[in-house]
């Protein structure tokens, strides 16, 4: 069994660290294995298609359910469920009580995790304010839409001002505005120094938000570390278009470059792009076009786990829209 | 610890103000009316009926004036014991028709028929109807043969309220009654916060309250508001019945103290109540825990309803048997121990044995809740398609047993 320290001070370098984790369903291992390191303050995405073993990893963060094998600390303590007062979490399958008004159920989830019924009423309107809902404080869950459900929950989330916010799936069942409003909240988290950890099977969201990601499939991490070393592990990939055909230039351009006419698409050389340009200046390759793209997440997971994962992450969940 | 109970607060005073304010409560405030209004009508019915059944008839084919005395004792000794006591007589005179072919003639409705004398009279029947009536017949035949020489001695009688005896007999009467009492709240309670347990996973509520309070916290919330709901229908119904007694005066019939006096009786029968539905409420929250659906919820409280049975006939039959091996064993089995320490309560005067009962109950009920919330956190939050794919063939009960879906 892996150990981690526990002090206070690692809790100021890591909001959520994971050491082994193992969940096992009759079974069948969920989770096998799992390490993970969440910077405090960070923007965290959690990637990788449906069945991967992400709800399951969270649920272990949180203390819902017990890893079979492994260590976790969450926001200092090895006892998830002692730190709850700091976190708020959005499970992937939303649901409220349906004949609660929208602001006492805001006010309620507070109240779980602390905070006192009557400043939950008050944070709650405010809250509500804050999101345009302000004239569905007073109503019952089931007279509102589930756009506007799903953002009272989220309300209920953040009420207590938690210095951990864990979305399971939050864009899941979102139309493109409150997919966007919900992006908004979580750089507003950030800002305020906030740790926002989600998951999703959609790797634009994690491309847009996150500073980190862990890539889960197969209930294994292949991938943790930041967004940008992802990137990295794949070279920039160059499109030029000539209006010479032949010529010393040539030399400097890989063998391997795919051409289509006059254009031609290859990896930047390990040499880097200034040496290319010298060659294709003085080479008088004629460059009417030329740019150097940086690789997507996409193509990075694609790299990170393979091509049936990415295909895999494509499929709609249940009940989601493709 | 304080937490813990904190939390316990938080949910169960949202269950608590949810249920009071639904419809569900009106109709569990009325629902002692069902009963009351059912049994009432059934005894007004059986009462009717009752009085519709004329005695059995014998037919009498003795000579006439054998027949003439036996019918003078028959109204002399009806005055005195009762007229269902002894069955009609139907005079016949002597007949030359074969018994039988009396008693299958079903004009005559006979039950039996009498042949011979006041001296040697012959019952002739079916052998239930002679073996229940050949006293009475021999009564009547001796009465008729004596006439006045057999005269009854007049009986002088003087009223009090009550007898040792009696006072015995009522104080387990009213043992028996709080026990069918308790009883029955208790499955209704029971069945209400296992049905409360399964909605809030159908609501999909439930993943919220695990992950922000300890489940331990969930579970003794919802059991405790449930209590607080059952009493405050208790104080209602109390308060409507004390009413109806204000009114009624002393036509409502006086029940015998009960061996720890009337204030003691009431208290235990309340914490024996709440105690008899936090056992039950705990296992059936448990059971409501691990169940996904009402149909999952019939399948698994079904035996768990019928054993509970069980314990509360140990618990009625034992009422008469204090301190007898199998009283003592229903008194310690933290099943039926509610029931049988109402029934000690009202004849026996030791109350410590109250103390030591209602503090195993509180520990096996708190045994319980920690037995369902480890087997909820083991088996019910399964998520993924991962978990799915190796579940869509079979389920386990309590994660031991396997069962289609």
């Amino acid at each position: 069994m892996s150990v981690l320290p526990t002090s206070r001070t690692n809790y100021h370098m890591h909001a959520i660290e994971a050491r082994g984790l193992v969940k096992i369903f009759d079974g069948f291992r969920a989770v096998d294995g799992i390490d993970l390191n969440v910077p405090a303050g960070s923007i965290y995405g959690v990637l990788g298609p449906n069945g991967a073993g992400k709800t399951t990893t969270l649920r272990m963060l949180l203390g819902i359910i017990d890893p079979d094998d492994g260590v976790r600390t969450l926001l200092g303590s090895d006892r998830p469920l002692s730190q709850s007062k700091l976190v708020g979490y959005l499970p992937e399958e939303r649901g409220l009580y349906q004949s609660m008004r929208a602001v006492d159920t805001i006010a309620f989830m507070g109240a779980l995790r602390g905070l006192p019924l009557k400043e939950g009423v008050a944070r709650g309107r405010v809250l509500l304010e804050e999101a345009g809902l302000g004239e569905a404080a007073d109503r019952q869950i089931k007279q509102l839409s589930k756009g506007m459900a799903q953002t009272v929950q989220l309300m209920g989330t953040i009420v207590h001002e938690p210095r951990l916010i864990v979305l399971d799936e939050p864009f899941s069942g979102l139309d493109a505005i409150n997919q966007g409003k919900l992006e908004r909240m979580i750089r507003a988290q950030a800002a305020k120094g906030v740790t926002v950890i989600f998951s999703t099977h959609v790797i634009a969201h994690a491309e847009r938000l996150c500073e980190r990601i862990a890539i889960i499939a197969k209930g294994r991490v292949s991938f943790d570390g930041l967004v940008s070393t992802a990137r990295d592990r794949l070279r920039p990939q160059v499109h030029l278009e000539t209006e010479a055909m032949y010529g010393p230039w040539r030399s400097a351009i890989p063998a391997d470059c795919k051409a289509e006419g006059n254009w031609w698409h290859f990896t930047l050389p390990e040499s880097g792009a200034e040496p290319l340009l010298k060659a294709l200046v003085e080479g008088k390759a004629g460059v009417r076009s030329l740019s150097i793209e940086r690789p997507g997440l996409h193509d990075a997971f694609v790299a990170i786990a393979g091509e049936d994962m990415a295909a895999l992450m494509d499929q709609p969940k249940d009940g989601e829209l493709a | 610890m304080i937490e813990m109970i904190k939390s316990a607060y938080v949910i169960g005073r949202r269950d608590f103000t949810a249920i009071i304010f639904s419809k569900a409560f009106l109709f569990f405030l009325l629902g002692p009316m069902f009963p009351l209004f059912v049994g009432g009508a059934a005894g007004a019915l059986g009462g009717e009926v009752a009085r519709d059944i004329a005695n059995p008839v014998v037919g009498v084919t003795m000579s006439a004036d054998n027949g003439r005395a036996l019918m003078a004792a028959r109204a002399a000794l009806a005055e005195q014991m009762g007229e269902r006591r002894f069955p009609e007589l139907k005079l016949l005179g002597p007949s030359k028709d074969n018994p039988e072919t009396l008693l299958k003639n079903t004009k005559n409705g006979l039950i039996a028929v009498l042949e011979g004398t006041l001296e040697k009279p012959k019952l002739i029947g079916t052998a239930g109807h002679v073996d229940a009536w050949k006293g009475e017949i021999a009564l009547l035949a001796t009465y008729a043969r004596n006439g006045d020489a057999m005269k009854l001695a007049p009986v002088e009688t003087q009223l009090v309220v009550q007898s040792a005896g009696n006072s015995k007999q009522q104080q387990l009467l009213t043992a028996q009654s709080a026990q069918v009492l308790v009883f029955m709240l208790t499955m209704l309670l029971a069945g209400m916060v296992m049905s409360n347990m399964v909605e809030e996973k159908a609501n999909k509520i439930i993943e919220i309250l695990a992950a922000a309070v300890p489940m331990d916290a969930v579970f003794i919330g919802k059991l405790f508001a449930m209590l607080a709901m059952a009493f405050l229908g208790i104080i209602v119904w109390a308060s409507v019945g004390f009413g109806l007694v204000a009114l009624a005066g002393s036509a409502i019939p006086s029940f015998p103290t009960p061996a720890v006096g009337w204030p003691m009786f009431i208290t235990l029968c309340i914490v024996y109540f709440a105690m008899a539905y936090l056992v039950l409420g705990s296992l059936f929250i448990g059971i409501g825990a691990q169940a996904a659906t009402v149909r999952e919820v019939q399948t698994l409280s079904m035996p768990v309803t019928m054993l509970q049975l069980i314990n509360f006939f140990l618990g009625i039959y034992t009422v008469a048997k204090i301190n007898q091996p199998i009283e003592t064993f229903a008194a310690i089995f933290p099943f039926s121990s509610p029931f049988a320490m109402i029934a000690r309560a009202a004849q026996d005067p030791t109350l410590w044995h109250h103390g030591v009962a209602i503090l195993g109950q509180g520990m096996f009920a708190l045994l319980i809740v920690r037995i369902g919330v480890y087997l909820f956190r083991r088996n019910v939050m399964k998520s993924g398609s991962g978990g799915r794919v190796k579940d869509a063939g079979k389920r386990k009960l309590f994660g031991l047993v396997s069962f289609g879906r």
